[in-house]
């Protein structure tokens, strides 16, 4: 089920029943040899850049771009409201609006906001040495729970998981312990393809993402 | 990894109905992907909506979740498609009946130019006419009572929105003495 999309990126895999349900959905993951760390002085400059070209009539605009569209039509489709529940590049622009500005926080956080409003693909990221990659998309069965998080998931959630658990639920909260920390050596950076977006936009994502963790 | 992918069906604690949609024959999965399409084409204008709402506030857009991330079932998507409808047939509905006062209030604002004397102490904002901004218009007499009493009024219009409060940074050329004072 795994494969090799583009060199350095690889295909996750999907359970069965959602492949035939969702054509089109797909997890791309990209392997970062580094953690996060400070930002610098050059990304915070290109926070400030998108800040600027990224205002009011953007934001609004937002459901009318394609990719945008595609994720909340996801949502819906998986009894989200993204309303309520906002999409990755939604939430971004909220925050966008109420301070002003993307606020920069670590290296890590600059990238992934960066890559998301460029490309309108949500990235996420994991610590490489604490999932096994590659990631897949698949409902959780019965007894299932996100480590950290108190209660089981109810069965047939959509979950990222790894080979031996969930790592977070699709386009939610993550698992303790799985995220990307001071202490992380390797990121793995993560996109959620859905029916309308293109596999090269989830791709230049992940790419931009890379781009400035690398620097 | 095949384990993982099916150990849906591997599990007989779980409850089939729970995991997939409750119907997973091709008919059933066919009417679901209509459904699905129909979400899709409401989403699409839904947004159109929202877009040429701005910048009026107060309208409603949440249409309401039933629960996920999970497969829905043929039922789930039928009430999501029916709520989004009728989401978009409320809020077309607001769209117009505010639309008409707006018309209504462009039209006093062009009587209250032509005629202030007719149209005293008026106030008309922009929010009233569906556009942006803090502008307004306002008949009210040239000179305060002077004009009140000899019937010299006129329609001002206000220059936008006040200055954002807050404490101010301080001056880039401020230098500080070396002990810090």
């Amino acid at each position: 089920m795994s494969g090799s999309a583009e060199p350095g990126t690889e295909l996750g895999w999907l359970a069965g029943e959602l492949r035939e349900e969702f054509p089109g959905l797909g997890l791309h993951q990209l392997t970062v040899e580094r953690g996060s760390g400070r930002s610098t002085r050059a990304t915070k400059d290109r926070l400030r850049v998108l800040s600027d070209r990224f205002a009011g009539a953007q934001a609004i605009n937002l459901r009318h771009q394609p990719i945008p569209w595609a994720y909340r039509v996801f949502f819906r489709h998986i009894g989200l409201d993204p309303d309520h529940q906002r999409t990755p590049v939604e939430e971004l622009a909220l925050e966008r609006m109420k301070h002003g500005g993307f606020r920069s926080r670590s290296l890590l956080d600059d990238a992934l906001t960066i890559a998301t409003i460029e490309s309108g693909v949500g990235v996420r990221a994991f610590d490489a040495d604490r999932v096994s990659a590659p990631l897949g998309i698949r409902p959780t069965v019965a007894g299932e729970a996100l480590e950290g998080r108190p209660g089981e998931l109810p069965p047939g959630t959509l979950v990222v998981a790894d080979a031996e658990r969930p790592v977070s639920l699709l386009f939610g909260a993550g698992a303790r312990g799985r995220g990307v920390t001071p202490k992380s050596r390797r990121t793995l950076l993560v996109a959620i393809q859905v029916g309308g977006v293109p596999a090269i936009a989830v791709e230049e994502a992940l790419w931009l993402a890379a781009g400035v963790l690398q620097g | 990894m095949p384990e993982l992918l099916e150990h849906t069906e591997a599990n007989p604690a779980a409850s089939p109905a729970t995991l997939v949609p409750a119907g997973t024959g091709a008919g059933e999965r066919r009417a679901r992907g209509d459904l699905r399409l129909q979400i899709a084409r409401l989403e699409r204008e839904l947004g159109e909506l929202f877009a040429s709402a701005f910048p009026r506030r107060g309208l409603e857009w949440r249409v309401g979740a039933v629960g996920g991330p999970r497969m829905l079932s043929t039922g789930e998507l039928e009430r999501i498609r029916d709520a989004l409808a009728a989401r978009l047939a409320d809020t077309r509905a607001e769209l117009a009946r505010r639309a008409d006062a707006e018309e209504a209030n462009r039209g006093l604002v062009e009587r209250m130019i032509a005629e202030p004397a007719e149209h005293r102490w008026v106030k008309v904002s922009n929010e009233d006419v569906g556009e942006p901004g803090c502008r307004h218009w306002h008949s009210r007499p040239r000179w305060g009572i002077l004009g009140m009493l000899l019937g010299w009024w006129r329609v001002r219009l206000s220059s936008g929105c006040p200055l954002a409060a807050g404490p101010r940074p301080p001056a880039p050329d401020a230098k500080r003495s070396p002990d810090g004072t």
